[in-house]
C-alpha cells in the first residue's frame, strides 16, 4: 500500500505542475507524434451503408499504438519521482515496446515481464524491445500470458519497491493506475472531439473501442462522458464464441470481484479462481477489465458487445483492402461491430472508431489463419 | 518476557494463546501449510504432523490461481492443490477434521476474490464452524476492510493484518488499531519463499512494530523465515511469533512419492523449530 500511496501523492502534485506538463506535451509531440489524424474511411463507410466510419489514427504512432501515450506520462513521472529502474508487463508486446522507448529516450532502465505464450504469438516485438535496450522476462507460471506477467511484475515491485517504478499498461491494477493511465490515453478523446467537430460541426452519434484492459477506449470515452448524445460502445474479444467458453470477455460474461487490486468484473469460476481466457489477440488476452467500465457499464453509460476472433480476422482483412491500413487484430475487433454499428445510423451521422494500433505485429498470426 | 497486558476485554483464543507462551517465555511457532496440497489425504497428515511436532498455531492457505503475495514454492503448492480439486469449501473441510482431532488454533490464509466468490457472510459463517480462528487475506487492505470486520467479528474470527517494513506509523497504528490475533509483520521486501539468512530489515520491522503496539497486540513475523536460527532470532528481538511457511511447504514438495517420510520430516522440521522459540534451550 505504501508504493501506491507515494505514487498518489505524487501524481497529484506533479501532474498539475506546468513544467511537467510542457515536458510531456513535447514529448507527445515531437517524439510520439501527436496529434493523430482523424480519417475518415469513405471505401469501408460505404462497404458498410450507413454512418461516416471515421477513425482515430493512434496506429500512427511511434511504435505503433496508442501505449506510447501512457509511458511517456508514466516514465516521466517516474523520472521526476528519482527512480531508476522501471518495470512492466506486457500481452501483445506493444506495452512493453512503448515502455522500453520511453525508458530509453528518459535515460531509464527497463525490464518487462511477457507470458511465454504471448513471447511466442509476438515474437517481433521480444526482439524490438530486446533491441530498444529493455531487458525480457518470459513468464512460465499460470497461463503463461498477460495476468501471469502482471502477477511476476507485482512480485517485483514488491521486492525492490525502492528504487523501482511499476509502469502498468492499461487502466487496470490497484488505484492510482486506472485513473492516472486514463488522464494520460485522455489526449485520445480529446483530439477526436475536437477534430469531429472540426470536420462535421457536430458531435459523433458513437464512439468505438476494443476493450482488454480498457486503455484505449477508456481515453476515447473519457472526453465524451458528458455528452450524453453520444453513445459509447466497448468491443470485447468474444474468441470462439461467448457460447463455447474460450473468450477474453469479463465485461459481457464475468462475475463481480476483486483481482490485481481492483473490484471490477472477471472471469472466474463459481469457486473465485481465476479462469484462463482466450483470444487471437494478445492484447485482449486478460480475464479482468478496468473498473472504471465496470462502472459505465453499470451505469449504463457505455455499452459493451463482443467481436469473436473470426470477426477480427475479417476486418482486419477489409480495411487492409478497402483503405490500405493493417489494423492491429485488437482494435479489429472495434471494426468489425463499428461496421455493423453504422447501418444503425443516417449518412449524415459519424461514428468514430479507435485505431489504437497497426497490424504489422500480427501479420504472422493472421497469415496463419487466412492461408493467401 | 513480560506477559501481554489483557487490553481489550475479549481477548480471542489466538490472542491468548500468544500471550500465555509469552507469559512462559517462549514465542509461537506458526507453522503453514497450503490446503489440500498435494491432496486432501495427505494434507490432513501433514497438517496433524506439524501440530505433533509441536506448532504452536497452524496456518492454513486456501489455494487461488494467482497467489501475487508468494514466491515460486507456494505458487506451486497452489498449483498441485488446485489440479488435484482443492475449493475454499473443501478445505474448509479438512480444517474441520483438524480442529475436531487436534486442539490447535487455526488461522487461514488465503486471497479476497475467494472470499468474495462464496460470500462474506457464508464464507465465515463456515470457517467459523471448520474451528478458523483468525484470517490473513493479503490483498484486503485495511482501508477497505470495513464491511470485512463487521463480518468477521461477528463470527468471532481475528482479521490479522499485513503490515510491510516500509509502512508508515500512520498505516502501522492503524492496523494494529483494526487487527486482532495478531499483526503480521513482513519481515522482508518480496514475496513468500525460503531465505538461508534472516533479511537484516527483519528484526528491525519487528522492533519498530512492537514499539508501536505497546503490548496492545501480538505481533508475528513472516516471509523468509526459515530455519530455527531465524526463529530464535526473530523472537530475541521481541516477536511473539515467528510463522514458518515456505520451508515446510518445500517439503511437501521434495517428497512427493513418499507420504510417511513427508510426515516425518515436516514433524522434525517442526520440533526443532519450535524448540528455537523458547530462549532459555537456544
Amino acid at each position: 500500500m505504501e508504493p501506491l500511496i507515494q505514487l498518489e501523492l505524487s501524481y497529484r502534485k506533479l501532474s498539475k505542475e506546468s513544467s511537467f506538463r510542457k515536458e510531456l506535451k513535447g514529448l507527445l509531440a515531437n517524439y510520439a507524434g501527436r496529434p493523430t489524424p482523424l480519417y475518415l474511411a469513405r471505401n469501408l463507410t460505404q462497404r458498410s451503408g450507413g454512418a461516416k466510419i471515421y477513425l482515430k489514427r493512434e496506429d500512427l504512432l511511434h511504435g505503433g499504438a496508442h501505449k506510447i501515450n501512457n509511458t511517456l506520462g508514466q516514465a516521466l513521472l517516474a523520472k521526476r519521482m528519482g527512480k531508476t529502474r522501471i518495470i512492466a508487463e506486457t500481452g501483445a508486446g506493444q506495452h512493453g515496446v512503448a515502455t522500453a522507448m520511453a525508458c530509453a529516450t528518459l535515460g531509464l532502465r527497463a525490464e518487462v515481464y511477457m507470458g511465454e505464450e504471448d513471447m511466442e504469438r509476438q515474437r517481433l516485438n521480444v526482439y524490438r524491445m530486446k533491441m530498444l535496450g529493455a531487458r525480457v522476462h518470459p513468464v512460465g507460471s499460470g497461463s503463461r500470458t498477460l495476468k501471469d506477467a502482471i502477477n511476476e511484475a507485482l512480485r517485483d515491485w514488491v521486492t525492490n519497491v525502492e528504487d523501482t517504478y511499476y509502469l502498468i499498461g492499461s487502466v487496470v491494477g490497484p488505484h492510482p493506475y486506472p485513473t492516472m493511465v486514463r488522464d494520460f490515453q485522455s489526449i485520445i478523446g480529446i483530439e477526436a472531439r475536437r477534430q469531429i467537430l472540426q470536420s462535421e460541426g457536430h458531435l459523433p452519434r458513437a464512439a468505438v473501442a476494443c476493450v482488454g484492459g480498457g486503455s484505449n477506449s477508456m481515453g476515447l470515452f473519457h472526453p465524451f462522458l458528458h455528452d450524453l448524445e453520444v453513445d459509447l460502445y466497448g468491443v470485447e474479444a468474444g474468441g470462439e464464441g461467448l457460447d463455447r467458453g474460450r473468450h477474453a470477455a469479463p465485461l459481457c460474461a464475468g462475475r463481480e470481484g476483486v483481482f490485481h487490486g481492483m473490484l471490477t468484473y472477471i472471469l472466474q469460476d463459481a469457486n473465485g479462481q481465476i479462469q484462463s481466457t482466450h483470444s487471437i489477440s494478445a492484447g485482449l488476452d486478460y480475464p479482468g477489465v478496468g473498473p472504471e467500465h465496470a462502472f459505465l457499464m453499470d451505469t449504463r453509460r457505455a455499452k459493451y458487445a463482443v467481436a469473436t476472433d473470426n470477426e477480427a480476422l475479417e476486418a482486419f482483412q477489409v480495411l487492409s483492402e478497402t483503405e490500405g491500413i493493417m489494423p492491429a487484430l485488437e482494435p479489429a475487433h472495434a471494426l468489425s461491430y463499428a461496421t455493423k454499428l453504422a447501418g444503425n445510423y443516417r449518412k449524415n451521422d459519424a461514428i468514430i472508431v479507435n485505431l489504437s494500433g497497426r497490424g504489422d505485429k500480427d501479420v504472422e498470426t493472421v497469415a496463419k489463419h487466412i492461408p493467401n | 518476557m513480560k506477559p501481554l497486558p489483557n487490553t481489550s476485554q475479549t481477548e480471542t483464543a489466538i490472542e491468548s494463546k500468544l500471550g500465555s507462551l509469552r507469559s512462559r517465555g517462549q514465542g509461537a511457532l506458526i507453522a503453514f501449510l497450503t490446503g489440500g496440497d498435494p491432496d486432501g489425504k495427505s494434507f490432513l497428515d501433514n497438517a496433524t504432523a506439524l501440530v505433533d511436532g509441536g506448532a504452536d498455531i497452524l496456518e492454513v492457505g486456501i489455494p487461488f490461481s494467482d497467489p501475487i503475495a508468494d514466491g515460486p514454492v507456494i505458487q506451486g503448492s497452489s498449483q498441485r492443490a488446485l489440479l488435484s480439486g482443492a475449493t475454499p469449501r473443501g478445505v474448509l473441510g479438512l480444517i474441520k477434521e483438524i480442529s475436531l482431532a487436534r486442539s490447535v488454533p487455526i488461522v487461514v490464509l488465503t486471497y479476497y476474490n475467494l472470499v468474495l466468490a462464496t460470500g462474506l457472510e457464508r464464507f465465515l459463517k463456515t470457517a467459523q464452524r471448520s474451528g478458523v480462528g483468525g484470517l490473513v487475506i493479503p490483498d484486503l487492505p485495511v482501508e477497505e476492510s470495513d464491511s470485512f470486520r463487521k463480518t468477521s467479528s461477528k463470527h468471532h474470527i481475528d482479521t490479522i493484518f499485513l503490515a510491510g517494513p516500509n509502512t508508515s506509523p500512520t498505516r502501522m497504528r492503524q492496523i494494529i488499531e483494526k487487527s486482532h490475533g495478531f499483526v503480521y509483520m513482513v519481515s522482508l521486501f518480496g514475496v513468500t519463499g525460503p531465505r538461508r539468512e534472516l533479511d537484516p530489515v527483519a528484526l528491525h520491522s519487528v522492533k519498530r512494530v512492537k514499539a508501536l503496539a505497546k503490548g496492545r497486540i501480538p505481533i508475528a513475523a513472516g516471509f523468509g523465515i526459515s530455519r530455527p536460527e531465524h526463529v530464535a532470532e526473530i523472537i530475541a528481538a521481541g516477536a511473539d511469533g515467528a510463522i514458518v511457511g515456505s520451508a515446510l511447504v518445500e517439503i511437501v514438495a521434495h517428497n512427493l512419492e513418499d507420504r510417511e517420510r513427508t510426515r516425518v520430516k515436516l514433524k522434525d522440521a517442526v520440533s526443532d523449530l519450535k524448540k528455537a522459540t523458547n530462549p532459555s534451550l537456544v
